[in-house]
């Protein structure tokens, strides 16, 4: 019975570890939604000014990342700014 | 030297009292004075786990109002002479005490006891922030699930802003079988996650649930639970003491079960 189940899925140890792990670091972070909201309202500004960006598919959200140094993961805020157009010239 | 130790969690239910009683029991055993303040106004229920619900005339309450002196509302253990407990009121709500009169009546305890324990209640409102007030230290409790840890990570953060010296972990109804077939987080898992010092795992045991049926804390004796709340009482008082093997407690058949799954 167990065999074929192993491959099919991860285990649900596993599946609560990391969904826990993604969980705390925006707890930690102490990032509410409005706040995240705030975030990207200005990031689309500032970027808007060089770039035509897709304001529709932007994203943002707080992850963790491997860290360049020694010391494991580290969180990260890692946003996905999808470019319409890049103004040429001025 | 009395150190005064509040055992919290934040998520209800994951065995805060049961380990209040076990290891405020442990420690009387150990010889040490020890006083157990059940801080869950309204909702009192450390007296019916140390089997002395029947023994209660004064409470909290009642003695931080002056209704009585504290010895009057201590309550002696059936066993242990030297083991104490103050119940909490059960018709009053959590807004009857301060912080400050919480700290006030620890630093009069301290000079009769060694070890004051403190039950803390579910949550992080008043009756924590009165639990924690007078507290030296904290034993956090959780089980190995998202959400008990998750609550468990908050409380850390909030103890670590109100600089308590000391925070140990305590990972609560673990079950073996499950961890080993990969269904839980391991002791590892969570202490990795949580990053604070491990001061003891403890096995689901239903020997546990007999002894709370029965108001009489089981530390001690001959289950694994028993032993592992003995060997958290010895690293309380600073004495090194290896982890219990759970892992290799299992049954001649499981072993067998598992021989069969990895071929």
């Amino acid at each position: 019975m167990g065999l074929f189940e192993l491959f099919k899925k991860k285990n649900s140890g596993d599946v609560a570890k990391d969904r826990l792990k993604l969980l705390l670091v925006s707890d930690r972070a102490n990032c509410s939604p409005e706040m995240m909201e705030q975030i990207k309202n200005e990031i689309i500004q500032v970027i808007s000014k060089y770039m035509d960006i897709d304001t529709e598919g932007l994203d943002i959200q707080i992850t963790q990342t491997e860290s360049e140094g020694s010391n494991g993961t580290v969180p990260a805020l890692f946003a996905n700014i999808p470019i319409k157009d890049i103004h040429h010239g001025k | 030297m009395s150190e005064v130790i509040v055992i919290t969690s934040g998520k209800g239910g994951v065995g805060k009292t049961t380990t209040t009683a076990n290891v405020g029991t442990g420690l009387a055993q150990l010889n040490k004075k020890v006083v157990l303040i059940d801080t869950d106004i309204g909702l009192r229920n450390l007296d019916v786990v140390m089997g002395l619900e029947n023994r209660i005339v004064y409470n909290l309450v009642d003695v931080v109002e002056g209704n009585c002196r504290i010895k009057q509302a201590l309550i002696k253990d059936k066993k242990y002479p030297e083991l104490y407990l103050l119940p909490s009121a059960q018709t009053r709500d959590k807004t009857a005490v301060t912080p400050e009169q919480m700290q006030a009546l620890i630093e009069e305890l301290r000079q009769d006891f060694d070890y004051i324990l403190l039950d803390c209640p579910a949550g992080i409102e008043q009756g924590f922030k009165n639990a924690i007030a007078g507290a030296d230290r904290a034993l956090v409790v959780t089980t190995p699930e998202v959400s008990a840890i998750r609550d468990a990570d908050r409380i850390i953060g909030m103890l670590e802003a109100n600089e308590l010296k000391r925070i140990d972990l305590i990972v609560n109804r673990l079950r073996m079988d499950m961890v080993k077939r990969g269904d839980m987080m391991n002791v590892a898992d969570v202490c990795d996650i949580l990053a604070v010092n491990l001061i003891g795992a403890v096995p689901d045991d239903e020997h546990i649930v007999i002894s709370t049926n029965q108001g009489e804390p089981l530390v001690g004796s001959d289950c694994l639970a028993g032993k592992a709340y003995e060997n958290i009482c010895h690293r309380i008082l600073g004495e090194e003491v290896p982890f219990l093997d759970l892992e290799g407690k299992a049954g001649v058949f499981s072993k067998l079960k598992d021989l069969f799954r990895k071929n």
